[in-house]
């Protein structure tokens, strides 16, 4: 089956039933987008698929077929920074980095709705879990790319 | 000034590829010349700790692990600082193990545990820096033919001061590797630190925020298979049969084989199809008499030594406490319990291995590069010139990625040595991450106070029963100890790093020891989770009962522990604990002096219906005589509590039929960022001879703090975590 992920297109050749999550990281190869719990509990896997932040790793991969699929890598254009990587850098937000790909992810898609959130929202929109405990950097740095244009 | 080390995976491979092709670190090459160690990249090491490439970018080396905490930021800060580079441009290179061993242990300790990077290692890191500085200055005052005492350092540039003359560290790199180390090396003194001392960012944060950061589970190698594993549930079981034949038709599938006794993996194209094939995979267990195991029956065995008479002391600073409780006006007693609980790193145990007659190399996270190496030599049965093992980034380690018994690193090896000259990369689910834990011990306490007529505390038992780590993880230590494990008194020891902060008349604090069949392992904080909840929630009884405030009774033992008393002085003016909190808010605080920091917390929390808690605000305070990066501390600190209540809360590790019950995060939950309280640290180092931990301390004072602050919102003394089985929920 075909796949659009960051623009590309790309033939796999897959189980239908596979999640997406490891279809991006095993056959696309693509492995910023990363495996935590494969329950949809922890929002590592986060991606958007069709500008939606969605847990990959719940997702068959037959279900995203046609869909516009982005992952962490794709979030910029080339070599630039999404101001909330640019807000991540800024804010020094991770720890040992491994839940921040899906993080970000689920932060620009909350951005892309909901421009200024206030803290409320983000706590009912960010549900990721960070075991090293980054969430005063997370919170501070939603807010700061917020205010970012 | 944000350096950008190279932490990509094209370097990775690249270097990966130099080290395979003999360009490794000691090797001394002969077209640089014969006395020149090089790096990876053939950049002149001037000393173990340093490597200067041409064009001034200094390679900072690094053996610790880096696992979310900054110590390989702090530890270039301090080599930095003594080198006096230009901090914009430095980069990290990670030395192997097989490297150090080839060289004597050119770099000292690999393993990072016990908050130990920076406090144990800052000295002759500092002095690697300093060397490196003082032979790069020699290097440019011989090219001019000038006293080094004429010339100066600094941001990588050297200046002759009389001529005016300048050069670069790249430039004479080459010629102050030929020069010999200087053996004095003075140090700088800490308060004219401009590097080192100051809140900056950390070197490894472009790869975490754009998916190139390669953690383990992310290794690639040309021709490489991906394995996934389950090894009996049962701890101590074994494997019995498997029939192979239903799996190895499936989509992927290559191989299924058995790992040693007790574990079965199957070898596919890719993880997921190796998955797929090992759920259907029928497998029977011998499991053994630890079937009959349950939380029930460890409980039991755990009560029973709360009152048993062989125990071991670990702390009996003077007096008689039977004596002193016998003849007490006022005697209180309470029985506290503290679960089994998993690391549940984000990021599951892997690691990937090549596995040939002549070669045997590891790709993986570890936080004992070390250790890890010792399980591949043992496990691959090959000589130790023959092995190695490449660090990568850890998602998250927490103690869970040091060196244990029968873990993941030697199942790795034992997958791939039955494809040989095929990397194999084993990947365990999350459910075998949590059915394989390495788990914070059980434990429970039983403490006797006694007071006198004017609300004195005279006579104080602690008696722990529970689990012992080192018994299980580090049994030659127990052993040297006559069967007792000192480690299980961290925070209330009689002395050294984990000693106690009161001065009691009469005091016993003493554990039998009841292993149990669950392997134990070093859980962020490792016993001070425990001990400092027992001790600071009984405190808070104890000061009741005398009808005192908590923190004016606290103080009071408190008068030979000065750092102790400034800590919590330090958080009790910061909650404003002499003037009443707002309506609905309650106040609780705790401290202690673990891993050479002395720590403590207050918090303000308000309850709803009874039972939903929100904190709504700590302040912590952490003296650790040093302060090698306050911003990163801050993290530090803050990232503490979200373990540390996490585990207060919500998580347990239950066994059932002797094997742990709870199987995913559904089950064993973590905070979220609305859980999440505003933290407030206060950084008050106070100097001296000895550096302080920072990664762990700060843990073990949250949990008791919430514990007194729910007791004076509800009437509620809650002495058994995780809340939830009380129906309290953080909210």
């Amino acid at each position: 089956m075909r796949l659009t992920i960051n623009g590309k297109s790309h033939e796999v050749d897959v189980d239908p039933t596979t999640p997406l999550l490891w279809v991006i990281r095993e056959q696309v190869g693509l492995t910023g987008t990363k495996y935590g719990c494969g329950v949809a509990q922890c929002g590592a896997c986060t991606v958007h698929v069709n500008g939606l932040p969605v847990r990959s790793c719940q997702l068959p991969v037959s279900a995203a077929g046609g869909a516009r699929i982005t992952t962490i890598e794709g979030l910029a254009p080339g070599k630039t920074l999404h101001k909330v990587q640019k807000a991540w850098i800024d804010n020094d937000v991770p720890q040992c980095g491994y839940c921040q790909s899906g993080m970000i992810m689920a932060v620009a898609a909350l951005l892309k709705t909901n421009p200024k959130p206030s803290d409320a929202d983000i706590d009912s929109a960010i549900t990721n879990i960070c075991r090293c405990g980054t969430f005063q950097q997370v919170r501070e740095a939603i807010h700061a790319a917020a205010k970012a244009a | 000034m944000t350096a950008m080390p190279k932490f990509t995976r094209r370097t990775f491979l690249i270097s990966s590829a130099a080290v395979g092709g003999g360009l490794a670190l000691g090797l001394r090459l002969p077209p640089f010349g014969p006395a020149v160690v090089r790096a990876a990249d053939g950049s002149p090491e001037i000393t173990v700790w340093v490597a200067i490439r041409p064009d001034n970018t200094t390679l900072i080396r690094a053996v610790r692990a880096e696992m979310g905490q900054g110590t390989i930021t702090g530890l270039a800060q301090l080599i930095a600082e003594e080198l006096d580079c230009d901090w914009s441009k430095v980069e990290i290179e990670y030395p192997t193990p097989g490297q150090s061993v080839a060289r004597k242990r050119a770099w000292g300790e690999f393993s990072t545990g016990g908050s130990r990077g920076v406090r144990q290692s800052n000295e002759y890191v500092r002095k690697g820096g300093a060397a490196a500085r003082m032979m790069l200055v020699q290097a440019a005052a011989n090219e001019w033919k000038v006293p080094a005492s004429e010339c100066t350092a600094a941001n990588s540039v050297i200046t002759h001061k009389p001529s005016g003359r300048k050069t670069t560290y790249g430039k004479v790199a080459e010629a102050a590797a030929r020069l010999e180390q200087p053996k004095d090396v003075p140090l700088k003194d800490p308060k004219t630190w401009k590097i080192a001392g100051k809140p900056l960012k950390r070197l490894d944060t472009a790869g975490k925020v754009n998916g190139t950061m390669m953690y383990g589970i992310d290794v690639k190698l040309p021709g490489m298979l991906n394995a996934a594993v389950k090894d009996c549930p049962v701890f101590g079981g074994k494997v019995k049969s498997f029939d192979a034949a239903r799996v190895s038709g499936m989509r992927g599938v290559k191989k299924v084989v058995q790992v040693g006794d007790s574990g079965v993996a199957v070898i596919a194209d890719t993880w997921w199809n190796a998955k797929t094939a090992l759920e259907q995979l029928p497998i029977v267990w011998d499991e053994g008499e630890n079937a009959k195991v349950s939380s029930a029956s460890i409980a039991e065995i755990l009560k029973a030594g709360l009152d048993a008479e062989q125990a071991f002391v670990g702390n009996q600073a003077g007096g008689d406490v039977k004596a002193a409780l016998a003849a007490a006006a006022k005697r209180i007693e309470a029985v506290y319990a503290f679960p089994f609980q998993n690391h549940a790193c984000m990021e599951p145990m892997n690691a990937t291995v090549r596995w040939t007659p002549d070669k045997c190399e590891l790709w993986g996270p570890t936080q004992n590069g070390e250790g890890a190496f010792a399980q591949v030599l043992e496990a691959s049965g090959l000589t130790a010139d023959k092995v190695d093992v490449h660090n990568v980034m850890l998602g998250g380690g927490f103690g869970r990625r040091g060196t244990y018994p029968d873990d993941y690193v030697g199942q790795a090896v034992l997958i791939a040595k039955q494809m040989p000259g095929t990397p194999v990369k084993m990947i365990w689910s999350r459910e075998e991450d949590m059915a394989h834990g390495k788990y914070h011990p059980v434990m429970q306490c039983k403490l006797v106070g006694g007071l006198d007529a004017n609300g004195n505390l005279t006579g104080l038992h602690m008696r722990l029963s529970g689990q012992s780590i080192l018994a299980s993880v580090r049994p030659e230590v127990v052993q040297a100890q006559k069967g007792r494990d000192p480690l299980s008194f961290q925070g209330v020891f009689e002395s050294g790093e984990h000693s106690f902060s009161y001065t009691v008349p009469n005091l016993l604090i003493d554990h039998a020891m009841r292993n149990t069949h669950v392997p134990p392992g070093f859980w962020r904080g490792v016993n001070v989770n425990q001990n400092a909840l027992f001790i600071e929630c009984f405190m808070d009884e104890l000061a009741e009962a005398a009808g005192q405030d908590a923190l004016e009774f606290r103080r009071k033992l408190m008068a030979k522990h000065p750092r102790n008393l400034g800590v919590l002085n330090a958080v009790a003016e910061r909650i404003g604990w002499s003037k009443p909190a707002s309506s609905g808010v309650y106040r609780g605080l705790a401290h202690l002096h673990c891993f050479d920091s002395f720590v403590a917390a207050a918090c303000e929390i308000s309850v709803r219906d009874g039972n939903k808690v929100k904190v709504h605000r700590i302040v912590a305070a952490t003296d650790p005589g040093y302060a090698v990066n306050p911003a990163q501390i801050e993290r530090q600190v803050a990232g503490s509590f979200v373990y540390g209540l996490s585990a207060l809360f919500m998580q347990e590790c239950t066994v059932k039929d002797g094997r742990i019950e709870q199987t995913n995060f559904h089950q064993y939950n973590s905070m979220r960022i609305a859980q999440m309280p505003k933290v407030e640290t206060i950084l008050m180092p106070a100097g001296g001879t000895v550096w302080g931990g920072i990664g762990e301390p700060t843990i073990c004072v949250a949990a008791p703090a919430v514990l007194n602050a729910f007791y004076r919102a509800t009437g509620k003394r809650i002495r058994s975590v995780p809340l939830k089985n009380h129906g309290v929920e953080l909210v």
